[in-house]
């Protein structure tokens, strides 16, 4: 006998269901090192063709699958059914509007990204080789760069699920805080004015769900203490 | 406006669209906005999902920053890696191109790796020489540790943000709207909300990417599914020099996540099951940097040979850990991460199994170095198809030929975006109103969906699928793998026509609108069918061995016959295959001609 694996999946389709509800279902093991995207993909194809969610590239680098997974937000395509309890309760990221099953309106969370500005800015002009940076300045940008702005640590944020229509959120956060500590980058004055805010920055209260949350090990609660920290010698 | 012959179709109307916001979409896209042009980018994923994102190794440019280097040397590189099948003006112009548009992505904000002199680090590639092939091993590729795509992408996707490109995301593409005057627009499918749209543009462009996923186990992403190349056989025109694709020689085994090139590179070599650094007999100078085609037939030779490792001596090794653990997190940290997550393996202590797994189409839709999709007519073999462009993996320009470079695909991607946005400017200009369009020219976009979709189409069958994806993921990857001979692929051709016959008996259980994910895997399965129809012909006919494309019954390349282009049509649901020739003569340097490979 093939071992089992226990599913519970958030099911909503508008078109069909008043109410949201959570649906069973029994996948076979079919390999050592399963992850939950195999899972997933096995309903899909084998059992329940209508089972909604997104995902690409399979490997942790795109960020489509973002989803709740036992209360933890996660990518399903490098999270191991080994270790999950079961069954194991996928639901959608929290917070954001859910279109359909697993997929959520992500529109608010890119929008809010782009008030970032998060481009390079510079007023010089530009050199005729590259810009230079040291080995040290670009390791700067280690640990802030790699984010697959999957959205795990910005829903799992309670300041964000309450007052995410001001405050930024750690993911954009983390992106301010990159062009912030980039070398090349002449707007750090302009980005700090933006960020000073009782909501935009200020409504982080280091509850620290976004680092426990981020599945590329990344740290949005040390890089807004680091804007935090910028703007305070900024005054002195 | 309103003139179609539907109200249920939303008519948009841009200068340009472009399908795909990949790497080359959003170069391409990029070029255009700034000038101010109303660009509309349609995607079926959010940007940042594209598969540019998954890149790891680098870019390539002669900047010289670690050894000397010229744009010549790359050419001469690009050439023989392609088994002269590459077009040499179009490579003579992505080489040249090169070292400028690298330093212009690092001026837009490429976090690349630095060297100790603050200029970008190089890293050294396969099929990579300095004074074409006398002078030793180049380091040539410009790296941002081992993410370089997710670098670039999301640095195009940050441009555009600023340059007010219009995106349209999670819209899949269904038919070209052509007419005699060329191509008009393009009909999509709005996945979120379950619509339907027609984009008019004054020039088209196809950005769609690589179909690696016709093949069963490969790096490709699930989305990788030749969408534009199927857009353009459904229009009547061929694509090109599909039957070659590349096997990279290290996917994980049998999971295929990729471990680039860039572990090689820095240092790390294969050893098969005797503990033997195998590859140094089969290219006894470039060794484990030898191109990819070689190194991926080495592998095959070395597990047919029994040794190859594992209970199933069915992968080899690929040994890393000498490196130290210093510079593998800080040159190489997503691989380690990969390797831990996908095969257990800690590769600072224990070298991680591999396999040549499908990894690259080197064909597709056929342009010229603008851009411009080309088809032949009455012996003309260039003959521009007006409004339409392709970009990218998904296009064949042909920059790589019989097999690509590692490092030239996100060059490939940068240096055909810009070069074929400065060519729909001109465009532009000569075409400043948008032209009327047959009213009924959505219904063939609308039908493709309304198929799916309709309640009563049952056929009396309920075939699934997923299972008519598996099989023809099956049939390609067992008769059209690394080694081909006659015998076995004329039996995949047959299977393959057999399978896509099946293609009108399936349906899908799922008939909602909203976010209907099944519905755009079927029409995924639909465009993969046509590529691997037009693969698996190609690939029977071409009796030669050359890059990618390896025959045990015609072990030689044979340039008499075969230094020729495959052009592949499906014309009344029949592959139908033609020929053109390889441009030889560079734009202003001289050809190199054809020699023996060695590495």
């Amino acid at each position: 006998m093939t071992a089992m694996i226990q599913i519970e999946i958030y099911r909503y389709n508008p078109e069909q269901n008043a109410e949201p509800y959570m649906q069973a279902f029994e996948v076979p093991i079919e390999k050592t090192g399963m992850k939950l995207l195999d899972a997933l993909n096995y309903i899909k194809w084998n059992l329940d063709g209508t089972l909604t969610y997104r995902r690409s590239c399979g490997e942790g680098v795109c960020g489509s699958d973002g989803m709740n997974i036992n209360g933890v937000n996660g990518l399903a395509c490098i999270t191991a059914i080994d270790g999950l309890k079961q069954p194991i309760k996928v639901r959608p990221l929290p917070s954001m509007e859910v279109i359909r099953d697993l997929v959520v309106d992500t529109t608010h969370f890119f929008d809010q990204y782009r008030q970032i500005k998060p481009w390079l800015q510079s007023k010089t002009p530009t050199p005729e080789h590259e810009r230079l940076q040291t080995p040290e300045e670009r390791a700067e940008l280690d640990g802030a760069y790699e984010c697959v702005m999957c959205g795990c640590c910005t829903t799992s944020c309670p300041s964000w699920w309450w007052n995410g229509d001001r405050f930024m959120g750690p993911a954009v956060l983390l992106q301010a805080g990159r062009w912030i500590k980039d070398s090349r980058d002449e707007a750090t004055g302009e980005r700090l004015d933006q960020l000073e805010d009782a909501f935009k920055l200020y409504r982080c209260h280091q509850i620290m769900n976004c680092m426990e949350a981020c599945p590329k090990d990344l740290n949005p609660t040390a890089a807004i203490n680091h804007i935090k920290r910028t703007l305070l010698n900024r005054k002195s | 406006m309103a003139y179609l012959s539907t109200d249920k179709v939303e008519h948009h109307f841009h200068d340009v669209v472009i399908i795909g916001a990949g790497g080359a979409g959003l170069r391409c896209a990029l070029q255009l906005a700034e000038k101010g042009h109303r660009v509309a980018v349609v995607s079926k994923v959010l940007p940042t999902r594209s598969h540019t994102v998954a890149a790891q190794g680098g870019m390539n440019a002669a900047l010289g920053n670690v050894s000397s280097d010229h744009w010549h040397w790359h050419m001469y590189d690009t050439i023989k890696g392609s088994d002269y099948l590459g077009d040499q003006d179009a490579i003579e112009y992505m080489c040249r191109a090169a070292p400028q548009l690298v330093r212009e992505l690092e001026h837009q904000g490429v976090p690349f790796s630095r060297l100790d002199d603050g200029k970008i680090y190089q890293r050294p590639f396969g099929g990579q020489s300095r004074e074409f092939g006398e002078g030793g091993q180049a380091s040539r590729t410009c790296a941002a540790a081992d993410r370089t795509g997710h670098a670039i992408l999301h640095t195009m996707y940050q441009q555009n943000l600023k340059a007010g490109t219009h995106f349209y995301e999670e819209f899949f593409a269904l038919d070209l709207i052509t007419d005699e005057n060329g191509c008009q627009g393009v009909m999509a499918w709005d996945i979120a909300n379950g619509e339907y749209h027609l984009f008019q543009a004054k020039a088209v462009i196809l950005a769609t990417g690589g179909a690696g996923r016709i093949f069963k186990t490969t790096t490709n992403a699930h989305i990788c599914t030749g969408d534009g190349g199927a857009l353009t056989l459904d229009a009547g025109l061929p694509i090109e020099d599909m039957e070659f694709f590349q096997f990279h020689p290290t996917g994980i085994a049998y999971v295929g996540p990729l471990i680039t090139e860039a572990v090689r590179g820095e240092g790390g070599y294969l050893e098969n099951a005797e503990g033997e650094r195998f590859m140094q007999r089969y290219a006894p100078t470039a060794k484990d940097l030898a191109s990819r085609d070689v190194v991926s037939r080495a592998i095959a030779v070395e597990i047919k040979e029994g040794r190859g490792c594992g209970p199933n001596k069915d992968y080899v090794l690929l040994k890393l850990d000498h490196l130290g653990a210093d510079l593998i997190l800080e040159k190489l940290p997503n691989i380690h991460e990969l390797a831990l997550r996908f095969s257990g393996v800690d590769c600072t202590k224990e070298p991680i199994p591999v396999q040549p797994t499908a990894h690259y189409t080197m064909g597709g839709v056929p342009t010229n170095r603008f851009g411009e999709v080309v088809y032949t007519q009455s012996g003309d073999t260039d003959v521009v198809m007006p409004g339409l462009y392709a970009v990218g993996e998904g296009a064949c320009v042909s920059v790589h030929g019989a097999n690509r470079l590692g490092g030239n695909s996100l060059l490939e991607i940068i240096v055909f975006g810009r070069a074929c946005g400065n060519q729909v400017m001109k465009r532009l200009k000569e075409h400043r109103y948008h032209p009327k369009l047959n009213p009924d020219c959505w219904q063939d976009g609308v039908a493709r969906v309304d198929r799916w979709l309709d309640e009563h189409n049952q056929n009396g069958s309920c075939e699934p699928i997923a299972v008519l994806r598996d099989e023809m993921q099956s049939i390609m990857q067992t008769h059209f793998s690394v080694y081909r001979t006659d015998e076995v692929m004329s039996e995949g051709v047959e299977k393959i026509e057999d399978l896509a016959s099946r293609m009108s008996k399936l349906i899908i259980e799922d008939k909602n609108k909203v976010f209907n994910t099944e519905l755009i895997e079927a029409l995924e399965l639909e465009n993969l069918m046509a590529l691997a129809r037009v693969t698996a012909a190609g690939a029977l006919a071409r009796k030669e061995s050359r890059g990618a494309h390896a025959r045990d019954d015609y072990p030689e390349r044979d340039d008499e016959e075969w230094m020729k282009h495959t052009l592949g049509s499906i014309l009344d649901n029949k592959v139908t295959l033609d020929y053109k020739k390889v441009r030889t003569r560079p734009m202003t340097v001289e050809s190199f001609p054809p020699k023996k490979r060695v590495y």
